[in-house]
Order: C-alpha cells, then sequence, then structure tokens
C-alpha cells in the first residue's frame, strides 16, 4: 500500500499542485536556470480570458469532442446491437474490431494522414472513383476538412470501446422481457427504444462520461495528424496548452490553459463518481 | 419452421457472418493499407492508378527501416532502435506497475478503512486527469531532479498511467475472490504478506495478466511523454521514431507504413493471443470498478 500511496503522491499530487503554482507565476526558460519564477497572482488566467486563441480552442474542443463522442456512440451502438446475436465468427470479429483502439495512436494518424493525402491519398482516389466528388478534396490543408479529418479519426479510434461496453451491456439484458415484447408485436425500433435504451441508460452514462473525459485530452492524434493546424483550426486546448509551454517555453501559461482543461474533465468526473459510489455503497464488497 | 442449414447453422445466421465480414473489412481498412503501402515500391504510391495489392510484394521498405539515416546497408538503424527501447521500455513499465498495484489491491480489499473508499475514488479520478498536464508539471519536476532523458524518468512518467488502472482491475479481481481464503491463512498464523505471495498473488493470475497487458500496451502507445521528457533526443521509443520519421522529407510514406506496421505488431499478437484478457480489462476498468 505505502509505495503505491508514494507514487500517486509524486506521480498526480506533487504535478496537480505543481502545475497550480506554475500557472500563477511567470515560469519560462530562464526559471530553470535561475530557479526563480515571479509570482504573478491570477494574471495569466486573465491573459486567456482576453486571449481570442483561448475561445478558439476552447470551441473547438467542444466541438470536436460533442462531435466524436456522438459518433463514435451511434456507431458503436449500432454494431453492438448487430454482433448482439450469436452467428459464426462473431467473437472473432468483435475481437479484430478492437484493433483500431490498441493501436498506439502516432501509428494510427499517421496511416490517417497518409490515407488522408490529397494528391496521392486512397480517400480522395475512392471518393473520385464512386463519382462521389469531382475535385480532389484538400483534406488537412484546409481548416474545415482538417477539423472533420481529426474527428473521423477520432471516431475511428472511439468505435471498438463503445462497441465492446456496449456488447457487454446487451448480454446482461434479460432476454424473456425482448421476447416478450417481440410476441406483443413490438417492432426492432420500438424494442430499441422503448425497453433496451431505457434499460442501458446507466450503462450508456458511463461510456458517456468516460468518453468525454478521453475525448477532451486527445494530444497525439491531433498533434501527428495535423499539427493543431492549419491556421490553428484543430488547436484544442490539449494542443494548445502543449504549445505554451513546449514550444514558447510559457510554462505559467500552459499550466493556466491545463487547468481548465483539468477542471472540464473534473464536472464530467463528477457525474461519474456520483454513479460509482452509489454502486459501492450498495455493493459491501 | 423451415430453416435451411449448412454445417449445423441456420443460413440467416451465415448471412450475418457475410455482413459482418464487410463492416470488419470497412473499419480495418486503414491497417490493410497501411500494410498495402508498405509493401510497395515509391512510385506505385505517386502512381495515377493506386494498387489495392502488393504484388510483389516489397521488403525493401522494411529493409530501410533498419538502416542508418546515412544509408549505410547493415547496421542495425534508428528504428530497430526504436523497437528495442520501446519494448524495454514497456516491459519495464508493466513490472513497475505491477510491483506498487498488486500490494495496494490487496490492502485495499483486506483494509477495510474510510479513507481507502476514497482512495479508490481518487484512482479514478486521476485516470482522467490530462496526460498534457501532467506532462507539463513532470517537466518542471525532472529538469530540477536530473530524471529528464532518462529511462528511469520516462518509466516513471509512463507507469503514473498504468498504476492507477491496474490498482482497479487487480482490486476488483482480489474482492471476487472468498475472503474466508485469507482469514484462514491468517488465523494459521500468516502474516499478511505471506497472505498475499502464497494465497493471493497466485490466484490472482488472470487480474496479473490483464493489468500487466494494458499496463504495456499504455506505455507501448505513449508518445507525449517521450516526446516531452526526451529532450536530446537520445531515449526514442517507436512511436517517437515514427514521428520524426514523417517530419524527415526524404523519407517515403512506404518506409514510415513499415515502421507503423512494426508498431502494430506487438498490439496486434496481444490481442490474438489475449482476446479475454484485453475485453475484460477494456470492459472491467470502465463498469466495474
Amino acid at each position: 500500500m505505502a509505495p503505491a500511496v508514494i507514487f500517486m503522491v509524486v506521480l498526480f499530487a506533487y504535478p496537480l499542485f505543481y502545475n497550480i503554482w506554475m500557472s500563477v507565476t511567470d515560469f519560462r526558460v530562464a526559471t530553470f536556470l535561475t530557479g526563480v519564477a515571479p509570482f504573478v497572482g491570477l494574471e495569466n488566467y486573465i491573459d486567456l480570458l482576453r486571449n481570442r486563441t483561448f475561445y478558439g480552442a476552447l470551441g473547438l474542443t467542444a466541438v470536436f469532442t460533442a462531435l466524436s463522442i456522438a459518433g463514435q456512440m451511434t456507431i458503436g451502438m449500432l454494431l453492438a446491437l448487430f454482433f448482439w446475436r450469436s452467428f459464426p465468427l462473431n467473437s472473432t470479429m468483435r475481437a479484430l474490431l478492437l484493433a483500431p483502439w490498441l493501436l498506439p495512436l502516432v501509428v494510427s494518424s499517421s496511416v490517417w494522414q497518409w490515407m488522408f493525402a490529397q494528391d496521392y491519398g486512397v480517400i480522395n482516389y475512392l471518393l473520385l472513383k464512386l463519382g462521389l466528388i469531382d475535385h480532389k478534396i484538400p483534406w488537412l490543408v484546409d481548416p474545415t476538412n482538417a477539423l472533420v479529418a481529426v474527428i473521423l479519426t477520432n471516431i475511428w479510434i472511439g468505435i471498438p470501446f463503445s462497441l465492446a461496453v456496449f456488447h457487454s451491456g446487451l448480454q446482461a439484458l434479460p432476454r424473456e422481457l425482448l421476447e416478450a415484447a417481440e410476441l406483443d408485436g413490438a417492432g426492432p425500433v420500438q424494442r430499441f427504444f422503448r425497453i433496451i435504451l431505457p434499460l442501458l441508460r446507466p450503462l450508456t452514462a458511463i461510456v458517456f462520461v468516460l468518453s468525454v473525459t478521453y475525448t477532451v485530452k486527445v494530444f497525439d492524434l491531433i498533434y501527428v495528424l495535423t499539427g493543431g493546424g492549419p491556421a490553428d483550426a484543430t488547436q484544442t486546448l490539449a494542443i494548445f496548452s502543449f504549445k505554451l509551454s513546449f514550444k514558447l517555453f510559457d510554462f505559467g501559461h500552459g499550466a493556466a490553459v491545463g487547468n481548465v482543461l483539468v477542471v472540464i474533465s473534473l464536472v464530467f468526473a463528477f457525474f461519474y463518481i456520483r454513479s460509482f459510489r452509489r454502486q459501492l455503497e450498495s455493493d459491501p464488497t | 419452421m423451415s430453416r435451411r442449414l449448412l454445417f449445423g447453422t441456420p443460413l440467416r445466421d451465415w448471412t450475418r457472418t457475410v455482413i459482418g465480414c464487410v463492416i470488419v473489412a470497412i473499419i480495418l481498412f486503414p491497417l490493410y493499407w497501411m500494410t498495402n503501402v508498405s509493401l510497395q515500391p515509391r512510385a506505385a504510391l505517386l502512381a495515377t492508378e493506386l494498387r489495392f495489392l502488393p504484388i510483389p510484394p516489397l521488403t525493401e521498405n522494411y529493409v530501410r527501416v533498419f538502416r542508418k539515416p546515412d544509408g549505410s546497408i547493415g547496421t542495425i538503424g534508428e528504428q530497430a532502435g526504436s523497437i528495442g527501447t520501446s519494448l524495454f521500455i514497456a516491459t519495464t513499465t508493466a513490472i513497475v506497475c505491477l510491483l506498487i498495484a498488486a500490494p495496494a489491491a490487496y490492502a485495499l480489499v483486506v483494509f477495510r478503512l474510510r479513507w481507502l473508499t476514497l482512495f479508490v475514488l481518487l484512482l479514478l479520478i486521476v485516470q482522467m486527469i490530462p496526460h498534457v498536464v501532467v506532462a507539463n508539471a513532470l517537466y518542471a519536476i525532472y529538469a530540477r531532479a536530473g530524471l529528464l532523458n532518462t529511462h528511469l524518468g520516462l518509466i516513471l512518467a509512463d507507469a503514473s498511467m498504468g498504476v492507477p488502472f491496474a490498482i482497479l482491475i487487480l482490486r476488483a479481481f482480489i474482492v471476487s475472490l472468498p475472503r474466508s481464503l485469507i482469514e484462514a491463512a491468517l488465523v494459521d498464523g500468516a502474516t499478511h504478506w505471506g497472505a498475499f505471495t502464497r494465497i493471493i498473488l497466485p490466484l490472482s493470475r488472470n487480474g496479473l495478466i490483464t493489468s500487466g497487458l494494458f499496463c504495456f500496451l499504455f506505455a507501448w502507445s505513449d508518445f507525449l511523454f517521450a516526446l516531452t521528457m526526451g529532450t536530446q533526443g537520445k531515449i526514442v521509443p517507436i512511436t517517437l521514431g515514427i514521428y520524426k520519421y514523417i517530419g524527415n522529407e526524404n523519407t517515403s510514406w512506404n518506409s514510415i507504413m513499415a515502421a507503423a506496421v512494426l508498431a502494430s505488431i506487438p498490439p496486434i499478437v496481444l490481442l490474438l493471443a489475449g482476446q479475454r484478457y484485453i475485453t475484460a480489462g477494456l470492459v472491467g476498468g470502465a463498469v466495474k470498478e
């Protein structure tokens, strides 16, 4: 127990508090040499509130997170429903579909980067062949398209998680109830919205919260795919914080943006913990 | 009911299998494309008509991955070294995680103190903290402690992702074991350490495999910590290697994809060999405690 507590304190508690301290100081490269970081109070945060780039990053984080989650939860649920009934090779296929989630994000991002390439990318090639577009789309060069590309890639990565969790949830549903509904003449759509979805609500809430906290902090994917560009079009808070700290060596402001991100995660974590706590208290083990 | 059977399975189910294959093919297309591109010559990549089958397959890209930047052949090159670095760091991280997490999980189950429940909640919250934030502070802390550009520093940073997860998974696992086992051992005069090492650990094999696998994969996939903690470019795991590879104007995409394929092999092998552990961790980490 003791080593775990020490580990958590050193690698989480200390960095978190250190980050709060950094966010109220003018922490720059010189700080590493002199050890001096002048205290500036809330100045870094006030700077952010006056900074348009910050609002841009905040808005982008919201759009990126909302669309990613809507996409991956919908597709994940549809696939879970498809794989609900057992058929030959069912579990093998579900195992294969976990692959996008397990691969290093740098690998997935580099593959998608090449697939999105304007002139030689396979996506434009296929869209042209199918007659869906009449000219090659500048995916990663145009601001709006770049955001679409980043979200599509993130949905692809997130599908396995929703699929696996929803699938396990469906397995636990009482079959008799659904069979009874079918006998009473409820169609598949009705069964889904009237019975399955309400029964899966607690699980859906958990998937939602975990996906939000996971998506707001996405870094590798965007950094490799677009680097936050073009023209900050894909610069979420995570990327913005990184750039302030590790490109401009303005660790004070970087820490401030990071703390905003922590607060956002904690708000969602709060809802998760509340439902989890109920579970802990009702379950004496 | 007139059901036509094929190998004892209704035809309708085989229809589902076919649709399933199409779905899998679409979703896994990027992985196919990565492999396909990695086996083609550079000229084929830049042709107007793309090739969907790498025939004849070209192994040259893989050879190039193992070559040094100056082009000398036969020596183990940059990316090969990166794979070694990644294997070393990920394996060590998994071991460190288990060494810290297993006793902690045992203690959480055996000693029922009020603040331990709080500790479990903290573990859940901690997993949601953005890594960018941890990296920001760790960089400053490491700079002072002299841990930048060290294997130890990177392993500890990587372990920060795995330890909370491993404790939660192992705790859920140990909770499910009959409590009387521990009590009997303690009555027989065993210490907690004895009960832990001789009774609980051997019974927790599956939990240890699941959490170990995930800790390995977390560290194998890490990019951010390697990027921020390795300022001198001395320690380059394969993820960072691929990123630098992309940035290098001279490398072409078939070599990058070859490196990407190599970086995908351990996760894919672990997925195929340990599917049930992976699913258990994926679902268990989210749903149960």
